[in-house]
């Protein structure tokens, strides 16, 4: 399959949109933010209808929407007990604007589809050029901050109590967040961004025991279920991105039981 | 006499229109063990808030020892970590190791903590799941957190509530070793009286805005304010 120039790009595309989903995965589950990583795929949706209503990029218009976003639902969440509500709020004005936005700029609707459920398989050299830049900042503004990130999202308490600046460091990741999940959803659809930012990390918790490791893990799930994906859906011809989903979830589901069998 | 590592003076505080503080005076010696008693809400927590310098007094003065430079290590009431919690005990001490930004830790740093989990006895359970540690060794890893640094001042804010009598006095066994060994200056907040007059020799008696320090001696139940009485199990929310 690998002479086919567009199953090329998919697997490259493919292994770059999983490295940095399988590490910034790893601090949306440490932090309980596996639901505003979802919400902020349906916003990028929103910020997309918006550009394309605008008449400017995509990607400018999701990262518009959810860096906008991010940030408003990091200064109304301090609470942890209040995260749920008001992300449920954000999220639901900014479907609504999303739905708002396709409807005014009366483009068809299968570009929605594409930005919700992303065309792996259609993805130029260029389009893979953009997620070597995503893959590498990630891994560059993970570096940079990696010990207070990590204080931050396993101790949010422990990292007050030494005088961290947490609201800053949540803002920060989310801001992180935010640029993933645009850059990701635009390539290979949102759906697929958000499979990867918490299943591979959920299931990682429940194996590894220090960040290093659950960093490993959660990568290399990532890259199995996405390399697998692409094979299946290759001989099979049926969508790339269920397969995807049905191998996280099997992966996660096969962590829940070894946790359950070791503890 | 031996110069104070901390000294409180006429400290006032309070919360747009609710005085919470009216006259607090202490000065504590280093090496010294002080609980902090008082009624829920009497302000317990928001007094570590000031030391911290979290907060600003309305009033008076909060005064740390400036040399040697005093090194506050705190461990904080709250944790919400669930039985799911991933890192191992090891792992999640050395979150707290931030002299340095590389995401890998050299040996000195890795020798630190060897040390902290000897001393805080955890060395043989540093592999554990944090989240499936018992509440006595949860403390005693959020107690190595906080000892990092190597403080020579450490806050425990109800460090022992929600645990049963016999990890009780472990935890403070071992805190009153870490006290001899170190040099360590305690300020132990708690609603236990009966473990504040085992192991503290002084007290900070919190009531009405009003506080001083008293010698553990004249800790009687009944001198106390009323909610005192007795052990409130119940931790303050605040």
């Amino acid at each position: 399959m690998f002479h086919y120039e567009f199953m090329q790009n998919a697997f490259l595309a493919s292994t770059f949109i999983a490295i940095a989903s399988g590490i910034v995965g790893v601090f949306v589950t440490a932090r309980g933010t596996s639901f505003l990583a979802h919400t902020l795929s349906e916003i990028g949706f929103a910020g997309a209808a918006f550009a394309v209503f605008l008449g400017i990029p995509p990607l400018d218009g999701m990262l518009m929407f959810t860096i906008l976003s991010a940030v408003t639902v990091g200064r109304m969440s301090a609470k942890a007990s209040r995260r749920e509500a008001s992300t449920s709020a954000v999220s639901s004005l900014f479907v609504g604007l999303g739905i708002l936005f396709l409807a005014l700029s009366s483009s068809s609707s299968s570009y929605a589809q594409t930005i919700l459920f992303g065309s792996i398989v259609g993805i130029s050299r260029g389009e893979i050029m953009q997620l070597v830049v995503l893959a590498g900042f990630v891994l560059l503004t993970v570096l940079i901050s990696y010990r207070y990130l990590a204080f931050d999202s396993f101790d949010a308490v422990g990292a007050k109590a030494h005088k961290l600046p947490t609201n800053l460091i949540s803002i920060y990741f989310l801001v992180i967040l935010a640029i993933c999940v645009s850059t990701g959803a635009q390539i290979v659809g949102s759906l697929l961004v958000f499979i990867l930012l918490t299943l591979p990390s959920a299931g990682a918790k429940y194996i590894g025991k220090t960040l290093p490791q659950m960093l490993v893990i959660s990568v290399a799930a990532a890259l199995i279920g996405v390399w697998a994906g692409l094979a299946l859906g290759y001989y099979t011809n049926w969508p790339v991105t269920f397969f995807i989903a049905v191998v996280e979830c099997l992966f996660y589901v096969g962590a829940l039981g070894y946790r359950n069998l070791t503890k | 006499m031996t110069e104070p590592i901390l000294a409180v003076d006429h400290l006032q505080f309070g919360f747009h229109d609710r005085k919470l503080f009216d006259n607090v005076n202490f000065e504590l010696v280093p090496g010294s063990m002080t609980s902090v008693i008082g009624p829920n809400g009497v302000g317990k927590t928001t007094l570590i808030r000031l030391l911290m310098g979290q907060l600003q007094p309305t009033g008076g003065h909060i005064n740390w020892r400036d040399k040697p430079r005093v090194q506050v290590g705190y461990v904080p009431q709250f944790r919400n970590l669930d039985d799911e919690y991933p890192l191992s005990i090891r792992s999640f001490v050395q979150l707290s190791q931030l002299g340095s930004l590389l995401p890998w830790h050299k040996a000195a740093e890795r020798r630190k903590l060897d040390e902290v989990l000897d001393a805080t006895h955890l060395l043989s359970l540093q592999n554990r799941q944090l989240g499936m540690a018992s509440g006595g060794e949860k403390q005693k890893a959020y107690l190595a957190q906080a000892l990092i640094d190597d403080p020579s001042f450490l806050i425990l804010d109800e460090s022992t509530a929600s645990l049963d009598v016999n990890v009780k006095v472990e935890l403070m066994d071992l805190v009153r070793e870490l006290n001899q060994k170190l040099n360590l200056t305690v300020l132990f907040v708690t609603h236990d009286l009966p473990l504040a007059k085992e192991y503290t020799d002084q007290f900070l008696l919190l009531d009405n805005g009003v506080g001083f320090l008293q010698p553990i001696a004249n800790m009687e139940p009944d001198q106390m304010p009323e909610e005192l009485r007795g052990i409130v199990e119940t931790p303050e929310e605040d």
